[in-house]
């Protein structure tokens, strides 16, 4: 071959492989995004049917009550102005509280009960998910920063 | 003190990357070889001041000095002797400093083992190192000081995250760092031949052996990482498709793509504006993994406190790294350019397939770990992209990728002749086939094409290895002898111990993701759980347990076969003193079939809610890519590069019949 067919062929080749990759990329995204809605959106059903998506806020103090076998629960998620009762099978992560933040993937039911498959806690004792905060700030209850130890006065 | 002579150190240590930045260029420039000199001593110096600093930083830790807001916010009293070390690279403004350490410690190894190198691209080397350097100095001094004060200082700290209270973490982020750093070698490399416009096969060789090593830290650390989540998260999973894991892994592509490119840049003088391009974009996303993880953006364990300046600085370096680099090859692309011919089905086109597939897969993990963030950032909405998304991009681009793997050592440079090809190979090929597609009914779950096919490509890919060792141990009489295979170089063994890696890694991937096992129930004691037609477990006893700084509740399982008591496991639930986190320690049974794995949830009533996981062949996945790092130093130290080139090319002027002459054998 010569330089400039060589040339042509990398061109082409490379040109393949990124439409093939696109190709991949926009079916998988079209289907795999997952997007993010705050407890008042759900409750004036902005939250699709049929389709994963998050909901995050503060987990109310008291809702969570545990079927008899301890693995099937629901709670109550809320940004302080609406609520959502969540259903979820399985282990909770050890982050998780009553009163702290938590973010829920899983799909609404017909019924108005959203089924979570996948309960996300923060990783940090003072850290709250973003999505969490988000929900909390739109709804007028912002939280304030995580307590750090001060950087050292500049003047003494 | 410590903390203040520490400070003093970082800033000489800044004056000396910036000496070495400046004086030796300037030796370049007016041809004067006693500055060009200066190069090697400068960067010692530069790594016994850097060196300094970071044993005043972990002298701070180690000495529990909470003046030290570092140490106040990542230490504690009753945190362990190793755990404090590791402390100090626990926070952001540590990994700077671990990051510049690494830096500096590349920069005085080549200073160390460049001397064959002629004086001009020595010296061009390290100023471009030095230069690097410079930007993370000013960033670790000027927004992120590891050596800032508390006024008044806590009579205590307040503790080091405990999910980073492990053994992985003393090892995993300086191999990770290795490995991002090392690939500023390569990047240095790159535009030092730009500048001299000078990519011939020497070129290649010298950068060679340095990105070996690079990528074979890389990996390690990559490897050791997914280890440590693996049984720290207590989820039992070994690859989360996290922002935080994407970053370390789009450098690993990169690089993989450029440590392949640079083979054909030195037997065959080709590729070569490539190797350039991949060199840059590999260094480039070291930057942007460290912007990254490190500016807050992302949340995760590895994301520390939030400051948008620091986030605004590295996005600016990044960019002068980035933008300054490509204008600098648009400058000198002339220089650069490869015309030796190959034919549709050569090592050459194999190699290139190998670099096409790389990238593109690097583009799609960048475009899922960018694109939330970006609609985040122009307030569109939150989004998040799973794994999911990567599972479904990843798979179909690495399937073609995996099947070429075996054919590309296979073939010889500039062309292959089609028919004679597929005979060497039928063989491999026919019993790879059989073996897969009968492997899955010995398992008694159903038949999983998939499985079938991911056993197929791996062993695929070892038959392929084994094809090649047997052909190398062919003598001229048509003998068989092993010891033939002494006489390879290291980078062949490099490359057949890398590639079965991958064989290893792929036949674990199919097998832990076929063939997994999830239950998760309420478990008492007394209670026994069957697992399989075999295996059972039974909850033996509940036990109180004190650590160092926490107090855990351990609850004993035996492994039962039949009745017979094989093992048992001691799955935890830890809670620390200081920070009162709950932490799951999993109890996990490990063989090389597989694993059993035992995490305990919340108690409930009389017992816990357990999770039980049986993972088979998982272990093969890290075994596979150890074996592919262990791989890349192996071919380091091919005997090759420390020949030196006085006895390699007798004169100046036959350098270039020999490196062509090289290109025909090689």
């Amino acid at each position: 071959m010569s330089p400039r067919q060589k040339r042509l062929s990398l061109i082409a080749g490379l040109i393949s492989a990124i439409v093939v990759a696109l190709a991949l990329v926009l079916n998988a995204f079209q289907s795999n995004l997952v997007f993010f809605f705050t407890p008042s959106q759900v409750a004036n059903g902005e939250a699709p049917q049929g389709k994963s998506f998050r909901i995050g806020g503060l987990v109310v103090p008291g809702s969570l009550k545990r079927e008899g076998d301890g693995i099937r629960m629901q709670f109550a998620v809320t940004d302080q102005a609406k609520t959502v009762q969540v259903h979820y099978q399985g282990i909770l992560p050890d982050l998780f509280k009553e009163g702290a933040g938590v973010v829920a993937q899983g799909m609404m039911q017909t019924d108005g009960r959203f089924i979570a498959k996948e309960v996300l806690a923060k990783h940090d004792e003072n850290y709250m998910p973003p999505e969490a905060a988000e929900a909390l700030k739109k709804a007028g209850h912002p939280v304030g920063a995580p307590a750090q130890f001060q950087k050292a006065p500049t003047k003494p | 003190m410590t903390a203040e002579l520490g400070h003093l150190a970082l800033a000489l240590a800044m004056l000396s990357g910036l000496c070495l930045a400046v004086f030796p260029s300037l030796g370049v420039w007016r041809r004067d070889t006693r500055l060009m000199a200066m190069a090697s001593p400068v960067a010692y110096w530069q790594l016994l001041l850097v060196l300094i600093a970071f044993v005043c930083l972990i002298e701070n830790f180690i000495s529990h000095d909470f003046s030290n807001q570092l140490v106040a916010n990542h230490s504690n009293r009753d945190l362990p002797f190793w755990y404090r070390v590791a402390a100090s690279w626990g926070s952001h403004e540590g990994s700077m400093l671990l990051w510049i350490l690494m830096l500096a410690l590349w920069t005085a190894a080549l200073a160390a083992f460049s001397g064959k190198l002629p004086q001009s691209m020595r010296a061009r080397v390290l100023a471009v190192l030095g230069a690097v350097s410079i930007g993370f100095y000013l960033f670790a001094l000027l927004t992120s000081n590891p050596f800032e004060r508390v006024v008044p200082a806590p009579i205590n700290g307040r503790d080091l995250n405990p999910l980073l209270q492990d053994p992985g973490m003393v090892f995993h982020p300086p191999l990770l760092y290795m490995g991002y750093v090392g690939f500023a070698v390569a990047f240095a490399f790159a535009i030092a031949g730009l500048i001299e416009g000078r990519f011939d096969s020497a070129w290649a060789r010298w950068v060679r052996p340095w990105t070996n090593i690079a990528w074979g830290f890389l990996s390690l650390g990559i490897c050791l990482g997914s280890f440590w989540a693996y049984y720290e998260l207590g989820w039992g999973g070994w690859w989360f498709w996290d922002p935080v894991e994407n970053a370390s892994f789009m450098p690993w592509l990169t690089g993989t793509a450029l440590i392949h490119s640079l083979a054909v840049t030195e037997k065959r003088g080709n590729f070569r504006s490539w190797t350039v391009l991949l060199a840059i974009m590999s260094f480039s996303l070291s930057l942007l993994g460290t912007f990254l993880v490190r500016s807050g953006v992302l949340t995760s364990v590895h994301a520390f406190a939030t400051d948008p300046t620091r986030g605004v600085f590295i996005l600016i370096f990044l960019c002068i790294v980035i933008g300054g680099s490509l204008s600098l090859y648009a400058l000198r692309a002339h220089t650069v350019h490869s015309s030796q011919a190959y034919g549709l089905l050569s090592r050459e086109s194999m190699l290139l397939a190998n670099n096409i597939v790389m990238v593109v897969a690097m583009f799609a993990v960048l475009l899922g770990t960018l694109y939330p963030l970006a609609l985040d950032s122009l307030d569109l909405g939150k989004i998040s992209v799973g794994p999911p998304y990567f599972d479904a991009v990843f798979v179909p681009l690495m399937l073609p990728a995996l099947f070429l793997m075996a054919i590309g050592p296979l073939s010889r440079w500039r062309d292959t002749p089609m028919l004679p090809l597929i005979d060497r190979m039928r063989w491999a090929f026919a019993a790879s086939l059989l073996i897969a597609l009968l492997l899955p009914f010995t398992a008694s779950e159903d038949y999983k094409p998939m499985t079938a096919l991911g056993l197929w490509l791996a062993l695929w890919i070892a038959a392929a290895v084994l094809l090649n060792a047997a052909e190398n141990m062919k003598s001229p009489s048509a003998r068989m002898d092993a010891s033939r295979l002494l006489l390879q170089p290291g980078s062949w063994w490099g490359m057949q111990l890398a590639h079965l890696g991958v064989a290893s890694f792929v036949m674990g991937v199919s097998l832990v993701n076929s063939y997994e096992i999830e239950i998760e129930k309420k478990l008492a004691p007394g209670d026994v759980l069957k697992i399989d037609k075999d295996l059972s477990l039974r909850y033996a006893e509940t036990l109180q347990r004190r650590g160092p700084n926490y107090e855990a509740i351990q609850v004993r399982f035996e492994l039962l076969e039949g009745q017979r008591v094989v093992g048992e496991l001691r799955p935890e639930k830890r809670r620390y003193n200081s920070s009162k986190m709950v932490m799951t320690e999993a109890g996990i049974r490990r063989s090389l079939l597989g694993d059993l794995y035992i995490a305990l949830g919340e108690a409930h009533g009389d017992g816990w809610l357990t999770r039980v996981q049986r993972k088979p062949a998982v272990n093969w996945i890290w075994i596979g890519v150890l074996m592919m790092g262990l791989g890349g130093f192996w071919a380091a130290g091919d005997a090759r590069y420390r020949r030196s080139p006085v006895t390699r090319f007798a004169a100046p002027g036959l350098h270039q019949a020999s490196s062509k002459a090289e290109g025909q054998t090689g």
